[in-house]
């Protein structure tokens, strides 16, 4: 039984004049237990609004969300029991301090005597000595950790974060990500999004990128990974490319990157650029990473609908 | 502890943190109305006859405190909630919508009744009511409080600012729990706005929790006992319809 499983789900926000908008189309994929899975796409994407379906808090217009076969609408307590969600907004209660947060949410799921876990939480995302501290006098990070703390108080096997690293410090990042994974190891089942490609890259075994509401791609990473342009030609110039290269580079600021699949083509791409006439510096190949594959897929040159 | 109940005591903690406001400040309240009505107008119009116009007005401030506390509590923890964003943590928790209203309405029930028995014990102090039929003393209360966190819980649905609810609570829950008789008897005025004050609900309220402590009122305290648990069911029914549905708190 999948972990977590979206059947053709739809959602249209009205919108005044009519019509509404629509954030998602049919959004179908499966998520099997105990996977580490990356759900991408850029801002508007349907990202969270996917993830809101699936956390009940939004209704999704068609389709269906199941959670271990559990329907987030229909048997929403018990779906709602197997998933612990760090919202992507970093809010708090600010009558409490982090214990008390921890135990009143504990509560909520009904979990009683639950202080063992929640003293490893704390420790695990260091945090034991800001236990007594009231959540207004944390700081962004540690708030985010108490969010990740919350969300994981009812030890829920599918965990779900959107965006957890937005705005965070390295070292919250290292220590997130290794806590996440030794869940991950431990069986739960954990779904993702992120805007730092990397990190994706580095953790997640299979992705789904959305884009305009629609799946374009879903494929194991590596698979993906292998299948794009297997090497950049990556270099710095002053001037303006010439005309062939236009829609094929990146460029960001003075940095261009040329996707390219042999040393053949990387030998034309630098010919061309010696007979314009053209300085460059800093001539670098590399290999293709998930932002090269997930640039391309959203410039619809890499049509992958599943 | 079940959920609810976890709920529960996290809005009672969450007033009482702040109890020298939420309960101290509404007892002080109470006590300048006391100072002020029961000197200008003892003597002046004593009521049901023998009864003393200052322990006459104890119940009637013991009963407005305690409805417009019961109406604050579970208001202002909403829409606190909402606004700060808070609520997802509710929302995202396998708690019914019958865990939150029972919850919700039961925390604005104990700070309304805490307030009462404040203001009680100190304006007590100015005028003895007695207890002629204490069984009625305790199920207005329990009414009246019920109805109020029921009614705050759909304000604070409702509103999505914090002017928007400041509106509700003084154009609608004020004037109303003003007029309804917490500083008169009704049979003192005249016979147009003695019509008017039967058809605000908060009017029987406050007379049915009267006739607990005198065994007199201005109507049957049978009759305000039936429009008080109309009202009450009606009121109920609208809340939990809106936490069932997730009107304005699930998209």
């Amino acid at each position: 039984m999948a972990a977590i499983s979206f059947q053709s789900v739809s959602k249209i926000f009205p919108s005044r004049g009519g019509g509404g908008l629509q954030a998602l189309d049919g959004v179908t994929f499966d998520i099997e237990e105990g996977e580490f899975f990356g759900l991408l796409g850029p801002n508007g994407a349907g990202k969270t609004t996917l993830i809101s379906i699936l956390a009940g808090l939004a209704k999704a217009t068609s389709g269906r969300v199941t959670v271990r076969g559990h329907d987030v609408q229909a048997d929403y307590a018990l779906a709602r029991r197997d998933l612990g969600v760090v919202p992507q907004e970093l809010v708090f209660d600010p009558f409490f301090n982090v214990r008390e947060t921890l135990k009143i949410q504990s509560g909520y799921f009904g979990v009683k005597n639950n202080d063992a876990w929640i003293d490893e939480l704390l420790h695990s995302l260091g945090l034991s000595d800001k236990a007594n501290a009231n959540m207004r006098q944390l700081s962004g990070g540690m708030k985010r950790r108490v969010l990740v703390a919350q969300a994981l108080v009812h030890k829920p096997p599918v965990i779900v974060l959107d965006e957890p690293t937005a705005g965070v410090d390295v070292e919250l990042r290292q220590t997130l990500w290794q806590f996440i994974a030794r869940l991950n190891k431990e069986g739960h089942t954990v779904l993702l999004t992120t805007h730092y490609l990397e990190e994706a890259e580095a953790l997640c075994n299979r992705v789904a990128m959305l884009k305009a509401g629609r799946v374009v791609a879903l494929e194991r990473t590596s698979d993906l990974l292998k299948a794009a342009s297997s090497n950049i030609l990556r270099f710095k110039m002053d001037a303006q490319l010439p005309e062939s290269f236009a829609g094929k580079a990146r460029v960001t600021g003075r940095i261009v990157q040329l996707p390219a699949h042999d040393a053949n083509e990387i030998e034309q791409y630098l010919a061309q650029i010696r007979e314009a006439g053209l300085r460059v510096e800093d001539v670098e190949i590399r290999k293709a990473d998930l932002e090269d594959v997930f640039l391309d897929v959203m410039s619809g040159k890499q049509g992958r609908a599943p | 502890m079940k959920g609810w109940e976890t709920l529960f005591y996290k809005e009672v903690l969450r007033f009482w943190k702040v109890s020298f406001q939420t309960v101290g400040a509404p007892v002080l309240t109470a006590v300048l109305y006391m100072l002020v009505f029961g000197h200008v107008l003892r003597g002046t119009s004593d009521v049901y006859g023998s009864v003393d116009y200052r322990a006459f007005l104890v119940p009637g401030l013991v009963m407005m405190s305690v409805l417009q506390n019961a109406f604050a509590n579970s208001s202002s923890s909403l829409i606190q909630s909402k606004i700060t964003g808070n609520l997802v943590f509710l929302l995202l928790t396998p708690l019914s919508h019958w865990s939150w209203f029972v919850a919700y309405v039961g925390a604005s029930m104990a700070r309304g009744i805490m307030v009462g028995a404040g203001v009680f014990v100190v304006t007590a102090i100015f005028g003895q009511p007695g207890f002629a039929q204490p069984a009625w003393i305790v199920l207005f209360a329990l009414l009246g409080s019920a109805i109020m966190g029921a009614l705050g819980l759909i304000a604070g649905l409702w509103a999505e600012k914090f002017d928007q609810m400041a509106a509700f609570q003084n154009f609608i829950i004020m004037p109303m729990t003003f007029l309804s008789g917490v500083f008169y008897s009704i049979h003192s005025l005249p016979d147009f706005w003695q019509g008017v004050s039967h058809l605000n609900p908060f009017f029987y309220m406050i007379d049915g929790f009267r006739y607990g402590f005198f065994g007199v009122s201005d109507v049957s305290p049978w009759l305000s006992l039936a429009i008080v648990g109309t009202a009450l069911a009606a009121v109920a029914s609208v809340a939990v319809h809106m936490l069932r549905i997730g009107y304005k708190i699930r998209a």
